[in-house]
């Protein structure tokens, strides 16, 4: 099981807005993440990973505490490492694709696999500058699935992809998820492009 | 034309530069990171040898480093180490004095990265220390160069700071700058006019080589 009960105090146009989470999550399911703009979603994701820290509450997956506010326990990313889509991708400007997936992994057999189902093998010596915005994105999607996580955090990862793109990713990325036996959390808009995917829901609306 | 002062200008500003690449890139990048009030001071006394008149800051190391008392005196006692007068001392004062040229730059490059690029480095496991090295430096290049080059150019350019804890000794410390005032003293114009056209032809193709390498970095989509 992951728990998260978490507490952060958000900025908000409107002033501090507190998010409180409460949530329990089955392994190996995909929980979706909606809600309007600024009510939370990148900053609950970015506190699973340990990039942004919550002012008090509880992280814990199976038996391992991530965070516990009350002893003082924050996990640092790198003891965390989740499988993380960044919405901006966060790519990295000097690396090609390869460079990208040889930095997360060594394992020459797996890149091969990844940038398969990626479809990039013939940009596979392209830096991002010269990749479209679909293929960007697909490319933060196998840097992240690069290390194995056992837990994939996801911003809004199918955004950029057309129909026909995003049908077939996910139909590979759920083969993947399911593989690595990891649990998945995604941030999307988009109703739809999850229907029959997710197993749960969690919506955040934000309160005063 | 005595070619030594242009030597000893080009080996203090060599010197000079690859100390404060050690020692500015990981200074740059800490203060690259959130700011705090100790930061703030940290960096405002870095900027100070960009205002301060180089002969304010000559005059304090002279005092300093002065072989008749206090830090200069036990310097010399326990290291035997004399900066007065002689090229470390020449080199401390370049690394201070241009200290702000390298720093500066890169801090702002620094800042200007999108911090998901650390975070998600951190997301793959990655220290910072491997983050610094593999991700942020290599994408601060066109700012690095500039900085390094800026330094080097500005270290062959010094001159009040030189003079004061340096002097005007032959083959020790008498670097270009100096051999151009030097020289003008003396009335003999045509040595003045040696070494500052070889100063100003090297400092001008450095800076253009720079502006013209960052307009055109090799633009191909491979590699």
């Amino acid at each position: 099981m992951i728990r998260i009960h978490i507490e952060k105090r958000l900025k908000a146009y409107n002033g501090i807005q507190v998010l409180r989470i409460e949530k329990t999550v089955t392994p190996g399911s995909i929980l979706r993440v909606t809600g309007p703009s600024g009510a939370g979603k990148t900053t609950l994701l970015k506190m699973i990973a340990g990039l942004i820290a919550p002012d008090a509450g509880t992280i814990a997956v199976g038996d391992a505490v991530w965070y516990e506010s009350a002893m003082k326990i924050n996990f640092s990313p790198q003891q965390r490492q989740p499988g993380f889509v960044f919405q901006d991708y966060a790519l990295f400007p000097n690396m090609t694709v390869l460079q990208h997936l040889q930095y997360a992994t060594q394992d020459a057999a797996w890149i091969t696999r990844l940038l398969a189902i990626g479809q990039l093998q013939t940009f596979a010596h392209h830096k991002p500058a010269h990749l479209s915005g679909g293929q960007q994105q697909r490319l933060a999607i196998l840097r992240a699935l690069a290390i194995r996580p056992r837990l994939l955090l996801m911003d809004e990862p199918f955004s950029a992809l057309d129909v026909k793109m995003k049908t077939r990713l996910i139909a590979d990325l759920l083969l993947v998820i399911k593989e690595l036996n990891a649990t998945a959390i995604i941030v999307s808009h988009n109703q739809q492009e999850l229907d029959g995917i997710c197993n749960d829901e969690l919506v955040l609306g934000g309160e005063e | 034309m005595d070619l030594q002062p242009i030597w000893l200008s080009l080996k203090l500003a060599g010197v000079t530069t690859l100390l404060l690449l050690v020692i500015g890139l990981p200074l740059a990048w800490w203060l690259a990171k959130k700011q705090s009030v100790i930061r703030l001071m940290i960096e405002a006394l870095l900027t100070m040898p960009l205002v301060l008149p180089p002969s304010v800051l000559g005059f304090y190391l002279l005092l300093a480093f002065s072989p008749q008392g206090g830090l200069g005196k036990w310097l010399h006692e326990v290291f035997n180490l004399q900066f007065v007068f002689s090229f470390t001392g020449l080199v401390l004062a370049s690394v201070i004095y241009s200290i702000p040229f390298m720093v500066s730059p890169v801090k702002s490059a620094f800042q200007q990265l999108p911090p998901s690029l650390s975070q998600a480095s951190y997301t793959l496991g990655k220290t910072p220390w491997q983050t610094f090295w593999r991700v942020l430096l290599p994408n601060i290049k066109p700012s690095l160069l500039t900085a390094t080059v800026l330094t080097f150019a500005h270290t062959l350019g010094e001159f009040g700071v030189v003079l004061m804890i340096g002097g005007n000794i032959p083959g020790v410390t008498r670097v270009a700058s100096i051999a151009v005032y030097n020289a003008v003293e003396q009335q003999d114009y045509a040595s003045a006019n040696n070494y500052a056209l070889v100063l100003f032809a090297i400092t001008f193709v450095l800076v253009a080589g720079v502006f013209v390498y960052n307009k055109y970095q090799v633009k191909s989509p491979l590699v």
